[in-house]
């Protein structure tokens, strides 16, 4: 646990140098000051909160963000195509969508996933279903083949 | 190899500006709420990386560069986030998508015509 | 080249405000109000740089975390407070100019 704040007292200070630009003494004790006092806020906040989520960035999340990429990307062609048709090839539809994800930080991501891509938007998140709104039956289709889902499911968060 | 980034950030910028007027025109065009929420995902997912990226080709600052990294991440994480919290306020009061078969699909903005004609009415 | 981008930007703004305006419910402004905020942080940043202003990236920044936190406190608002239980007169003054009568 200590060693989650001291990755955060990090973080905050390379984040703090990276937007300040100025090196002198008065801004750089300001700039500390300001990192302690929001890991002390953290650490109150953690008590009430319970366990905080710690995303460990790996080279397995990295490699998912370019296939959510390249899946974004598709869908965004997809979704522009739709828009600019004349007729307006709309066929909204909103199930349920059965998943197998289990941990509070998989189902975040996956979720988000599904959101962040055009033509789908998780509504709702439940214990072993999400409901999810879609432009076009196509885009439930893939859903439920199911390739984010293992690919969330590989990330072993 | 300069002369290859500014044509990169050329492309970047056009393809980037073209899918932005899209997302604005889904956002007009779509005929209720939660489908106009996957015309403004198309804004937000694609259109603004790509006019960010192009801006990251131009600059050679390289704190600017890394702050502009920072506003295209909190951009792209914070987007999901945004859009399910308006969907699901919408679903909490009781407005229902509209579905595959509806006959508003077809007239288009039918909802919001009315409305601008019960306004100018008044 | 940047003309065209801050043009582009400016389209899409006015086009998210004439649904800001047009509604019709309250989920539909503040849907329009978040892509106009997304592309007030695209004009600053891209404007700053053909300007050349300095901490531009700073300004565009903080606006990209002020309109998320922005969607985020009035939709929890409207978590508890039902829109169509407020009274007319005062969401008309509060969200739109032209629409619900």
């Amino acid at each position: 646990m200590d060693r989650y704040y001291a990755y955060i007292l990090l973080i905050l200070g390379v984040f703090w140098l990276l937007l300040s630009g100025h090196y002198t003494p008065l801004l750089l004790s300001l700039g500390g000051g300001s990192v302690a006092v929001v890991v002390w806020f953290m650490w109150r906040i953690d008590r009430i909160d319970g366990e905080p989520f710690v995303i460990h960035v790996t080279l397995r999340v990295i490699g998912y963000s370019f296939w959510l990429f390249k899946e974004v990307v598709k869908a965004n062609i997809d979704v522009a195509s739709r828009i600019w048709d004349p007729n307006m090839p709309l066929a909204p539809v909103w199930v349920r969508l059965d998943t197998t994800v289990s941990t509070p930080l998989e189902k975040t991501t996956y979720a988000n996933s599904i959101t962040l891509t055009p033509g789908t938007l998780t509504t709702d998140v439940e214990d072993d279903h999400f409901m999810v709104h879609s432009l076009s039956e196509e885009g439930i289709e893939d859903l439920r083949r199911g390739e984010m889902e293992r690919r969330v499911r590989k990330l072993g968060i | 190899m300069a002369a290859s980034l500014e044509i990169l950030s050329w492309f970047c910028f056009l393809v980037g500006g073209g899918l932005c007027i899209t997302g604005g025109v889904g956002v007009l065009r779509f005929p209720d709420f939660f489908t106009r929420v996957h015309a403004a995902s198309v804004t937000e997912t694609l259109a603004t990386p790509l006019l960010l990226i192009g801006l990251m080709l131009q600059l050679d600052n390289w704190l600017d560069l890394v702050k502009a990294l920072y506003v295209l991440l909190f951009v792209l994480i914070t987007g999901p986030t945004a859009a399910h919290a308006l969907a699901k306020g919408a679903l909490h009061h009781g407005s229902k998508p509209v579905l595959s078969g509806d006959p508003k699909l077809q007239t288009g903005d039918s909802e919001s015509n009315n409305r601008e004609d019960e306004s100018s009415n008044s | 080249m940047y003309t065209a981008a801050v043009i582009a930007i400016l389209v899409t703004m006015v086009l998210s405000l004439i649904r800001a305006f047009m509604g019709p419910t309250i989920y539909d402004r503040m849907l329009a109000a978040n892509v106009f905020g997304t592309k007030t942080v695209l004009l600053i940043a891209i404007g700053g740089h053909a300007l050349s202003w300095t901490s531009f990236l700073d300004v565009a920044l903080l606006y990209a975390m002020l309109n998320f936190v922005g969607t985020i406190a009035i939709m929890r608002f409207f978590e508890y407070v039902d829109p169509e239980e407020v009274p007319s007169e005062d969401l008309d003054e509060a969200s739109d100019a032209g629409g619900k009568s």
